[in-house]
């Protein structure tokens, strides 16, 4: 009883600065600096339809090799805690058998789900979407397979090499805009082309493919791990 | 004065992340706290990108309707757009991380209840 009135004291605290926050807040009118810079640049410099995306994928580049790399170790350290001692004998009992309906809908869905997943990842410089969006779709499409099929096994060699070659040729990429553009991940040493099509923007739809397989890879190999663990 | 919804958007953040709060401080079982902490996540992504939204202006992509030469009239902020979608990414990172750890914890005590677990209790 005491923890929970400590508890709602401290809420009611922060509650209060969250107010305070609210109330005082402003919106801006125009744009900052920043967003001005940004909002100014891209479509001459970049040549993406989407301003989101050239701040991901070439301002901050660099910042997204680092968060791509992050998630490649949560999803190392998820694979590594859950293979720990995992093999003790335990063999699953026999799960309860799945519905006709899901089995029949995920033979009819996965494909188009994949397929969704590389169209949006495919896109990214042009309509709201991406490498992380895209990956993560593409997950989704690995959950149902392993909803419809809990012991489904996928292969972790296939998913690890998918998962480092796109890792591999990111940083490749990153390099050639080093020596043949402006700076690392610079997307300029291909054509930026015409503001919004498919081939615009330079290296920028090569490198949010390679991102999304890589995050697809690093989701699924989390996802197979959990479902590989799960003993009843 | 009806609140704008820039202002609604951030009270709901904000709420949710209270939530999320309450349920990381009073709830026993770790799969509930892992809820918990994901609510408050997103209400953190929710306040970010409220406070990027000006009123009357669309989304930062540009078309046939928003060309590139109006675009800093047109467009709202990009980055906390930028920034969301990063913080989404690795908080889906650091949830994967929690259910692992709790899976683990499962397996060794046979039970999710964060009171059964006292090594680090002082």
């Amino acid at each position: 009883m005491i923890k929970r009135f400590i508890a709602l004291t401290l809420l009611l605290a922060i509650g209060g600065l969250f107010a305070s926050l609210l109330l005082g807040y402003t919106p801006d009118s125009e744009l900052n600096q920043t967003a001005r810079y940004y909002a100014e640049r891209t479509s001459p410099d970049i040549g993406a339809a989407n301003i989101v995306t050239a701040i991901i994928v070439t301002y901050r580049g660099l910042d997204t090799l680092g968060e791509v790399t992050v998630l490649f170790l949560s999803a190392a350290i998820v694979g590594l805690v859950l293979a720990l001692g995992g093999k003790s004998g335990k063999t699953g009992r026999g799960t309860v058998p799945v519905g006709e309906l899901l089995t029949t809908g995920t033979r009819y869905l996965a494909p188009l789900i994949m397929l969704l997943g590389v169209y949006v990842f495919v896109n990214g410089h042009l309509t709201p979407g991406g490498g992380f969006q895209g990956g993560a779709i593409l997950a989704s499409g690995v959950l149902l397979l392993l909803l419809a099929d809990p012991l489904k096994r996928f292969s972790h060699v296939l998913i690890a090499t998918i998962e480092s070659f796109a890792g591999l040729l990111y940083v490749l990429i990153g390099l050639f805009g080093l020596v043949l553009a402006g700076g690392f991940l610079d997307n300029r040493f291909l054509p930026t082309g015409e503001l919004g099509a498919l081939f615009s923007a330079g290296a920028i739809p090569l490198i949010y493919s390679l991102i999304g397989l890589k995050v697809g890879a690093e989701f699924a190999s989390m996802l197979a791990s959990l479902s590989e663990s799960e003993t009843s | 004065m009806m609140p704008s919804i820039a202002q609604l958007a951030m009270a709901t953040g904000f709420i949710l992340i209270l939530i999320g709060f309450y349920g990381a401080l009073t709830q026993r079982n770790l799969l509930r706290m892992i809820v918990a902490f994901t609510l408050s996540g997103t209400g953190v992504n929710i306040v970010i990108v409220a406070i990027g939204y000006m009123h009357g202006r669309t989304a930062p992509i540009l078309d046939a309707t928003v060309n590139a030469a109006d675009a800093v009239s047109r467009v709202i902020d990009p980055v906390p757009q930028a920034l969301v979608l990063t913080a989404i990414v690795i908080g889906l990172g650091v949830t994967a991380l929690m259910l692992a750890y709790a899976l683990k914890l499962h397996e060794q005590r046979r039970s999710l209840d964060i009171a059964k677990f006292t090594e680090l209790k002082w």
